[in-house]
C-alpha cells in the first residue's frame, strides 16, 4: 500500500519538499541578511545606546511593527503589484520570495534585537573602558555573546517562515503547503494531506532540535 | 598622574535632576593607592567611571598625565584608554570565551602583534596566578578566580593606572583579603597607580595610601589613611571610623558612666600601640580607667589602636591623667554621652 501510494505521489511530494527547502533556504538567508544588521541598528540607535539616534529608531521601529502586524495572508496580496513589478513574476518560487522576506526580516530584525539587549552591558563597558571601538565591541563582544540566543531566535523565524511558504501556495508558489491544499483539500485525497502533515511535523521537529542543539553548544554559561 | 578639577555631574531623568558629584576635585600622584570611600548612593561610582570617561562630568575637567580627556577626539580618547585598566564589582568577562581568550581578546583588538600576545597572556596569568585556568570558561570559575582574570585582563594592556571599581564587594572576607594583596602587589611590584573607591573601610586600611571620603556628591575629606583614620575630622568620616572599630555602646551604658568620670577614647599609632598607658596612669594618678572597647587595626603603612575608657576619679586628677596621655602622642578625645 505504502508502495503504491509512493509510485503515484511520490514524485510530487519530493518536489514539493525541495521547492519547500528552497523557499525556506533563501528567504531565510536574505532575511538574515536585512533583519541581522537591522536589529543592531535597533539595539544602537535606542536610548542609550552606542549610536543613539531617536528619529531613526522611531521610523525603523514603526515600520516593523507595521509590517509585523499585518497577516502574511493578505501581504502575500497586497505585495503582488509589487513583486510583478520587480521580479517580473508572481508565481513559482521567485514569486514569493519578495513577501516571505518582507514578512521575515522585520521578525528577524525583532529577535535579534531582543538577543543583543540580553548581553551584559558590564562586558560592553569593559571594552569601552579599553579602548575598544565600537565596531569591534559588536562583532566581538556583542554578536559573540549573543549568538546563543540569536541561534534560538533564528531557529522560531525559520519555523515561522515554514508556515509562511505552506501559504505562498495560494499565490502558486509551489511547496508542501500548496501540494496539501491542491490535493488534499480541493481534491479529496486526504492521505496526500495527512503525509504532508507528517512531513512538516517532522522538518519542523528537527529544525528546534538543530536549533537547540546549536545554541547549547554555544553558550558557555 | 590622575587630576579631577572641579567634576561635576548631574542626571536628567525626564525632570528630575540628581546631582551625583558636586565640584569635586582630588589629585592621584604616580605608584600611590588612592582609595575613596562612601556609602552606596555617595557619588563613588559615578566619580571613578568619569576618571576614564564611561561617564561624562557635566562639568570640570579630567587629567591624565595632564591631558584633559574631556577635550580629546574619540580616537584620541580611546588611545588613552589603552594607558587605563578597570576592573569591576561584578567582573565583566565574556562568558563564551576560556580565560586565556578573555585576556586575549581585547589585545587581538587593539592589534598587538601576535606573539606577544601569547606572551602576554602568559605573564598575566600567572601573576594573577591562574596559569592552570588557561582553558576554562569563566562558569566554572569562583568569584575571586574572575576577579583575577579580570584583572589579568586589565594588566595585560600593561596600563600606567588600574580604576577599581568595588571589585572587591561581591566577595567573601577571604577572597577579598587575597585580591587585596594581589593589588597591593600589582602597585608594587609593577607600579600601576591604583584608584579604586569602595564602601569597605577595611580596604583602605589595607592597601590604601591616601583615602578621600564621600557624601551626597562631595569630597567631605581627604588625607593619609593615618591622618583621616586617626583624626577624623567630618561625622561622615567619623561614623565610618568608629563604626569599624564597634565603639556602639548602647546609649544608656553611656549615661550611666559619663555619671561616675568620664568617657574618652584614646587613639594611639605604631610604637604607641605597645605601651601600657593605662597601667602608667593608674600608677601616677589616683584614676581608675575601665575598658569599654578597643581594637588594633593594622593599616598600610603602621598600626592604629583604639580604646574607649572610662576614667573614675576627681575631676583634676582625670584632666591630668589625659594629659600625660597627650604628652605620650595619645589622641584623646571625649566621647558624648
Amino acid at each position: 500500500m505504502i508502495a503504491e501510494f509512493w509510485t503515484e505521489w511520490g514524485t510530487d511530494i519530493t518536489e514539493a519538499f525541495w521547492q519547500t527547502l528552497l523557499m525556506t533556504g533563501i528567504s531565510l538567508a536574505i532575511s538574515i541578511l536585512i533583519g541581522l544588521p537591522l536589529g543592531i541598528l535597533l539595539v544602537m540607535t535606542r536610548k542609550g545606546g552606542q549610536a543613539e539616534n531617536r528619529v531613526f529608531y522611531s521610523i525603523v521601529n514603526t515600520i516593523i511593527n507595521i509590517i509585523r502586524s499585518i497577516p502574511f495572508i493578505i501581504l502575500l496580496f497586497l505585495l503582488l503589484p509589487l513583486t510583478r513589478a520587480l521580479i517580473g513574476t508572481t508565481i513559482g518560487v521567485e514569486g514569493v520570495i519578495l513577501p516571505l522576506v518582507v514578512y521575515t526580516a522585520p521578525y528577524i530584525a525583532r529577535l535579534m534585537e531582543s538577543a543583543l539587549l540580553e548581553v551584559n552591558k558590564g562586558v560592553i563597558e569593559a571594552y569601552e573602558s579599553m579602548g575598544i571601538s565600537t565596531s569591534k565591541i559588536i562583532w566581538s563582544v556583542i554578536l559573540r555573546e549573543a549568538r546563543s540566543t540569536m541561534i534560538l531566535g533564528l531557529t522560531i523565524a525559520t519555523i515561522g517562515l515554514i508556515g509562511a511558504t505552506a501559504m505562498a501556495g495560494l499565490v502558486g508558489a509551489g511547496g508542501l503547503g500548496d501540494l496539501a491544499y491542491q490535493y488534499g483539500h480541493l481534491r479529496f485525497e486526504p492521505v496526500v494531506m495527512y503525509v504532508v502533515i507528517i512531513i512538516l511535523i517532522i522538518l519542523v521537529q528537527a529544525m528546534q532540535t538543530l536549533g537547540n542543539v546549536l545554541a547549547r553548544r554555544l553558550r558557555k554559561d | 598622574m590622575i587630576e579631577l578639577k572641579n567634576v561635576s555631574k548631574t542626571f536628567t531623568t525626564g525632570k528630575k535632576k540628581v546631582e551625583a558629584l558636586k565640584d569635586v576635585s582630588l589629585k592621584i600622584n604616580k605608584g600611590e593607592i588612592y582609595g575613596v570611600i562612601g556609602f552606596s548612593g555617595a557619588g563613588k561610582s559615578t566619580l571613578i567611571r568619569c576618571a576614564n570617561l564611561l561617564e561624562r562630568p557635566t562639568e570640570g575637567e579630567v587629567c591624565i598625565d595632564g591631558v584633559d580627556l574631556t577635550k580629546l577626539k574619540k580616537s584620541q580618547l580611546r588611545k588613552t584608554r589603552g594607558k587605563i585598566g578597570m576592573i569591576f564589582q561584578h567582573f565583566n568577562l565574556l562568558t563564551t570565551a576560556t580565560v586565556y581568550e578573555n585576556v586575549a581578546r581585547p589585545l587581538k583588538l587593539s592589534k598587538v602583534p601576535k606573539h606577544e600576545i601569547k606572551e602576554r597572556v602568559d605573564k598575566y596569568l600567572k601573576i594573577v596566578g591562574l596559569e592552570e585556568k588557561k582553558h576554562v570558561y569563566p562558569a566554572q570559575l569562583s568569584g575571586g578566580q574572575k576577579q583575577r582574570v579580570a584583572i589579568a585582563r586589565a594588566l595585560a594592556q600593561e596600563p600606567e593606572v588600574l580604576l577599581s571599581d568595588e571589585a572587591t564587594s561581591a566577595l567573601d572576607p577571604n577572597t577579598t583579603s587575597s585580591i587585596l594583596e594581589l593589588l597591593l602587589r600589582v602597585n608594587k611590584e609593577l607600579g600601576i597607580t591604583i584608584f579604586l573607591i569602595t564602601h569597605e573601610l577595611d580596604v583602605i586600611q589595607r592597601i590604601c595610601d591616601r583615602v578621600g571620603v564621600m557624601h551626597h556628591g562631595e569630597l567631605v575629606e581627604e588625607g593619609s589613611v593615618i591622618d583621616v583614620f586617626t583624626k577624623p575630622e567630618h561625622p561622615q568620616t567619623r561614623k565610618f571610623v568608629f563604626d569599624e572599630a564597634n565603639f556602639q555602646v548602647p546609649d544608656s551604658v553611656k549615661k550611666g558612666l559619663s555619671a561616675t568620670g568620664r568617657l574618652v577614647s584614646l587613639t594611639f599609632i605604631g610604637e604607641a600601640s605597645n605601651e601600657p598607658f593605662l597601667a602608667a596612669i593608674t600608677k601616677k594618678f589616683d584614676v581608675v580607667p575601665s575598658i569599654l572597647a578597643g581594637g588594633i587595626d593594622q593599616l598600610k603603612a603602621s598600626s592604629v589602636g583604639k580604646l574607649l575608657i572610662h576614667l573614675q576619679g576627681d575631676a583634676a586628677e582625670v584632666e591630668r591623667a589625659i594629659s600625660y596621655l597627650e604628652a605620650q602622642h595619645v589622641t584623646v578625645e571625649e566621647v558624648a554621652s
